[in-house]
């Protein structure tokens, strides 16, 4: 037998801690202590949280919610560290608001969010609705759901207005079919993707009471409200001050108007009428140029005016898609 | 008779850790992954059966593994093997093949040694067993 006896051994480092030319760096085994200020930075979640905050105008409540699971996952993580916990936390989330309030830009972040933090491995978000999971004939649907999955392992799977997976009025519906290979999966392989539902508050909530299944596989429930109108301002300027067009005063004064007026009438998108609204100024500004003098200087190429604004069909009363208000005149 | 067809195959059979650490690989270096099978090894035998479709889209080795199960599933008994198939131009060929299932019980061959045309010899090799 070999000795054992102690004394020529040299002094113990701190368990689990080696100092390396890096630095102390933690092995496996279980560390002391960690620094929870220092993961946060480390990480790199302070910097997509930095992002999500410089990048989105409004949206306080979405941030805060997600300032909450940052934190909790970062404390999850350190209690996994340490050993005091194994199981992966459930991951799915389901996004609801309004359209054009910034669910799938904040889905890519999420995805972001969870790969820094080493919940997904590759972190690439796949969006998918239900026209890519469902097919059109009796066995068309699980191979088409499956290739979906296999391209969002490890990372994130964006389904959008999931609440169309389920149409209550046809039993044969296929729908249920990608419903139960989904359910499967996001029990299954939770360390291997991240499942967010996305869609209109109202459906979302009668489509998760008709399927308590994913009801209580999803823990994170994340509302987004929808922008006020002097969020919309900012958020008009900031969309063309990326294409590298500036609105002079008339314009500013004519889009508030015009955020106004647009949100009392039907098929109102936040954000994305806005984008909308914006490309049709851009299209008219083009046309005002191109009709009138035929020298311009860089200011004005890049100049959207009140004119350009105030042509649009939503100060005149807005679109008549049915053609109802048509009968009412006399 | 242990088949030696492939990367890989001249060392002990690797463990699903060590696919998935190729599969990594594969997709890093943004080639299509496929999965074939086949009963019949015969080095002349060099179309085996597909299972699914090559996979051109994958981010992460977690796609193909579960393709794999499904295949080992179906074909447990059979010889599989992952192809990793480069699509850019010039190249457009397999780059790398390696078994990864084989059945409990390998075939053999026999060689036939046949004259023909006076002193001439022809070999020829058949799957037996």
């Amino acid at each position: 037998m070999t000795s054992r006896a102690g004394g020529c051994l040299p002094p113990a480092p701190p368990e689990g801690i080696f100092e390396t030319e890096k630095g102390w760096v933690m092995d496996d085994a279980a560390p002391v202590t960690v620094d929870l200020k220092a993961e946060y930075e480390s990480s790199g979640v302070r910097e997509i949280l930095d992002e999500l905050d410089r990048e989105l105008i409004g949206l306080a409540p979405v941030k805060e919610r997600i300032r909450e699971t940052a934190a909790l996952l970062l404390v999850d993580r350190a209690r996994r560290q340490m050993g005091l916990a194994h199981e992966t936390p459930t991951l799915h989330m389901s996004f609801t608001g309004n359209p054009g309030t910034g669910k799938t830009t904040v889905a890519l972040k999420m995805a972001g969010l969870l790969h820094r933090l080493g919940y997904v491995r590759k972190g690439h978000l796949v969006s998918v609705t239900r026209d890519d999971l469902v097919g059109q004939y009796i066995g068309h649907t699980a191979p088409k759901t499956k290739e979906v999955l296999k391209k969002a392992m490890g990372g994130v799977l964006f389904i959008d207005e999931a609440y169309y997976l389920y149409k209550p009025d046809n039993e044969r519906d296929y729908g249920q079919e990608a419903i139960e290979i989904l359910l499967q999966v996001m029990e299954n392989n939770r360390d291997d993707l991240v499942v967010i539902m996305a869609g209109y508050a109202d459906r979302m909530d009668r489509f998760f009471a008709a399927n308590p299944g994913f009801r209580s596989r999803i823990a994170h429930h994340i509302e987004f409200p929808d922008y006020s109108d002097e969020e919309l301002e900012r958020i008009s300027a900031a969309m063309l001050a990326g294409q590298g067009y500036v609105m002079d005063a008339g314009g500013r004064t004519a889009m508030t108007e015009y955020v106004r007026l647009r949100r009392e009438q039907p098929h109102f998108a936040n954000a994305r009428s806005i984008r909308n609204a914006l490309d049709r100024a851009r299209l008219r500004q083009a046309n005002r140029l191109f009709s009138g003098a035929g020298v311009v200087d860089a200011k004005t190429l890049s100049t959207i005016t009140e004119a350009d604004i105030r042509a649009s069909r939503v100060f005149s009363g807005g679109l008549d898609i049915d053609g109802s208000r048509r009968k009412d005149l006399p | 008779m242990r088949i030696t067809q492939g990367c890989f195959s001249f060392l002990p059979d690797l463990t699903d850790e060590q696919i998935r650490d190729q599969v990594e690989y594969i997709l890093s270096r943004e080639w299509a992954v496929g999965i074939e099978f086949t009963d019949e090894p015969h080095p002349r035998n060099t179309y085996w059966e597909m299972w699914g479709h090559p996979m051109f889209d994958l981010k992460d080795a977690k796609g193909a593994m579960m393709e794999l199960d499904e295949c080992r599933k179906a074909h447990g008994d059979a010889y599989i093997r992952i192809n990793a198939f480069d699509s850019t131009r010039g190249w457009e060929t397999v780059m790398m093949s390696f078994i990864v299932n084989r059945p409990s019980r390998e075939p053999t061959f026999r060689s036939w040694r046949q004259e023909v045309d006076g002193r001439s010899i022809r070999y020829t090799h058949e799957m037996v067993g």
